[in-house]
């Protein structure tokens, strides 16, 4: 059967001896070959990713070296990385700052500013914690729902469509959903907290709870995905593993833990690389969530910080050098993923 | 009843209460706006959102009125009507586009293929902030689109302002090529290679195939990335943000960022109510197609 299909693709591809021959054959057979026959269908699509991905990223790079800020066009005759700089400003004290230590950070001040502009290491820090905390949180309470969906339970589909559901929404209606829920005068979980004597806190607005309100309902929302993901995984392994070890003698518990879930990781890889990237682009529900581009220095993550100085302050190079940030940061979560995808062939 | 099936119970009833418990959890939110969203916003008092408005049944809940929802709909009506007119172009151009480039880099063998595949679907996880000002730039200082779309507001509901929305389908098509592309590649390389080369040994071309024998094919998988462009595109805010910017082509998500807030305070009933109402289109599309959704996001 393989060979079939092999010998099928062989007679598809471009090394295709062709019968024909003779002095046109060289460019009969350039314009003949399936890359080019195949053309009008990838092309189109190859040229706007191209251009409004690809294209758009590499500007996004030229202008990060400009002095681009305010009205008009940016001016490229000048190009450098001092934008760069600024954004790292005072390393040492800057990335210990990302866990709490380490002294005060001092910003630097471009040229193309009289004002001192803040480095990234405050936002650079809360997206970290935000995407380690969010994808942690969602990954484990993901697993857990897909092993109970996936013990034979009863109107199964109603659960995980239950579950599911808060995906399907926008950030901006999540959001407006959880400020509804954090609110101190009417407020569920304000109200639930006055039941066991605690409160009313004013949540959304405290700096020391603020990221931990975000990052909780976002994981309301995309912990159902990863369910989905797991219990798709559960259902391809072969029942004869469970019970193999039921046989053994293995409880439950041990049972997932020494079969089951070691059989996951290619399925916990591909949630986790989704899920983090959801991290980085939470943008949409800060927004609606603080109502502009002020959630203030505790929740301030890269996608809020970069919106902010490009759009609100006019600083778009600036804006430009965080957005290239966060591209190298999606880069080194996907790269590798893609790649080992490649080699496994499963592309 | 067998000893073994009693030792059994008590679990099976634990496991139906974490799962209700859980069902709890995610639905809570949406039903406290539902229940607050349909509260006359004069009697409303906050003092228990998650029940139904009864008074005079159940004192202290406030009223029955559907006047929120009107007023939502006033305020948010062109917001919703500039979302349908970026969302349904959008999809379906990006679907179509998705799915011609999925059969012409699957269906079709050559050298390199797998290369450019890498690089389109690489274009999924990409942030939006990594184009934001280039594609700002571009739609405002680069192309003069505005201008060249001003002789079209001769015909029948063409308005000035919709050269926002062609730049933000435009945009939306670019961005969603890649996750379509992906899932209708998983679905073409699943096609049977012997129909494909029958019809290629009987003379037909790569046009003809992909007409004739792929795209009926393909109708399903249509269902799938119809479904799933369709709730990423409506529930985008950051395009729309830095795209349309203001004025008259906002669309749904930015026009509800700022409702239900004013000097006088919250009005919780209105924002419920407006919020429930922009994610409408993708509720009702969720509960009719859930699988079909489920499909999308875990491919």
């Amino acid at each position: 059967m393989r060979e079939l299909i092999a010998r099928v693709r062989d007679r598809w591809s471009d090394s295709d001896v062709r019968t024909d021959g003779g002095e046109a054959a060289s460019t009969r057979s350039l314009l003949d070959r399936d890359s080019v026959r195949s053309a009008p269908f990838w092309l189109p699509a190859v040229l706007l990713v191209g251009l409004f991905v690809y294209g758009a990223v590499l500007w996004n790079f030229v202008l990060s070296l400009t002095d681009f800020t305010g009205i008009g066009e940016p001016d490229y005759s000048s190009l450098d990385l001092e934008n760069y700089f600024v954004a790292f400003a005072d390393p040492v004290d800057g990335f210990l700052s990302m866990f709490g230590l380490g002294g005060e950070v001092q910003g630097g001040t471009p040229a193309w500013s009289s004002l001192t502009v803040d480095p990234v290491w405050n936002s650079l820090g809360n997206t970290i914690v935000l995407m380690v905390v969010f994808a942690a949180a969602c990954l484990v309470l993901g697993l857990l729902l897909a092993i109970l969906v996936d013990r034979e339970i009863r109107f199964e589909n109603t659960f995980r469509t239950i579950y599911l559901l808060p995906m399907s929404l926008s950030f901006v209606v999540t959001a407006k959903f959880w400020l509804y829920m954090y609110n101190p005068q009417t407020g569920l979980i304000n109200i639930a907290l006055g039941v066991v004597g605690i409160g009313p806190i004013g949540i959304v607005q405290n700096p020391d709870l603020k990221l931990g309100a975000v990052a909780f309902a976002l994981i309301w929302q995309f912990s159902g995905y990863a369910m989905i993901v797991y219990l798709a995984a559960l259902r391809g392994i072969p029942s004869s593993h469970f019970e193999a070890a039921r046989v053994d003698g293995a409880s439950t518990i041990k049972m997932y833990w020494r079969v089951i879930i070691p059989q996951l990781r290619t399925a916990t890889v591909s949630a986790l690389v989704v899920i983090t990237v959801f991290a980085l682009k939470a943008f949409d529900f800060l927004f609606s969530m603080y109502g502009g581009y002020q959630p203030g220095p505790s929740a301030d993550i890269l996608a809020t910080r970069m919106v902010r100085e490009a759009y609100a302050n006019q600083n778009w190079a600036y804006g430009s050098t965080i957005a290239v940030i966060l591209f190298v940061m999606a880069l080194c979560i996907v790269g590798p993923y893609i790649y080992s995808q490649y080699k496994r062939g499963d592309l | 009843m067998s000893t073994a099936e009693d030792g059994r119970r008590p679990k099976r009833i634990a496991l139906y209460v974490v799962l209700v418990a859980m069902a709890a959890f995610y639905l809570t939110p949406i039903l406290t706006g539902l229940m607050t969203s349909i509260t006359s916003p004069e009697s409303y008092t906050g003092q228990s959102p998650y029940l139904p408005p009864l008074e005079p049944l159940l004192p202290g809940t406030g009223s029955f009125s559907l006047q929120p929802w009107t007023t939502a709909l006033g305020e948010l009506g062109r917001g919703l009507a500039n979302s349908f007119i970026l969302v349904i172009p959008a999809t379906v151009f990006s679907g179509l586009f998705g799915s011609m480039a999925a059969f012409g880099l699957t269906n079709v063998d050559w050298r390199g293929q797998v290369g450019i595949y890498a690089t389109l679907i690489a274009g999924i996880f990409i942030p939006y902030q990594a184009v934001l000002v280039p594609l700002t730039q571009f739609w405002y200082n680069v192309v003069p689109l505005q201008s060249l779309f001003a002789p079209l507001t001769v015909l029948p509901f063409v308005h000035e302002y919709h050269w926002k929305l062609v730049a933000l389908i435009v945009t939306h098509t670019a961005y969603g090529i890649p996750i379509c592309t992906l899932l209708f590649r998983a679905h073409y390389k699943k096609l049977s290679d012997e129909m494909i080369e029958a019809a290629r040994l009987d003379g037909a071309s790569v046009a003809t195939i992909y007409r004739r024998i792929v795209l009926p094919l393909s109708i399903p998988m249509f269902a799938v990335v119809f479904i799933y462009q369709f709730t990423q595109i409506w529930n985008d805010l950051l395009f729309a943000l830095t795209i349309i910017q203001f004025g008259d082509a906002a669309v749904v998500t930015q026009e509800l960022v700022g409702i239900g807030v004013s000097q006088s305070g919250t009005n919780f009933p209105l924002r419920m109510a407006a919020a429930l109402l922009a994610a409408l289109p993708t509720l009702v599309v969720y509960v009719l197609f859930g699988d079909k959704f489920a499909e999308g996001v875990t491919a």
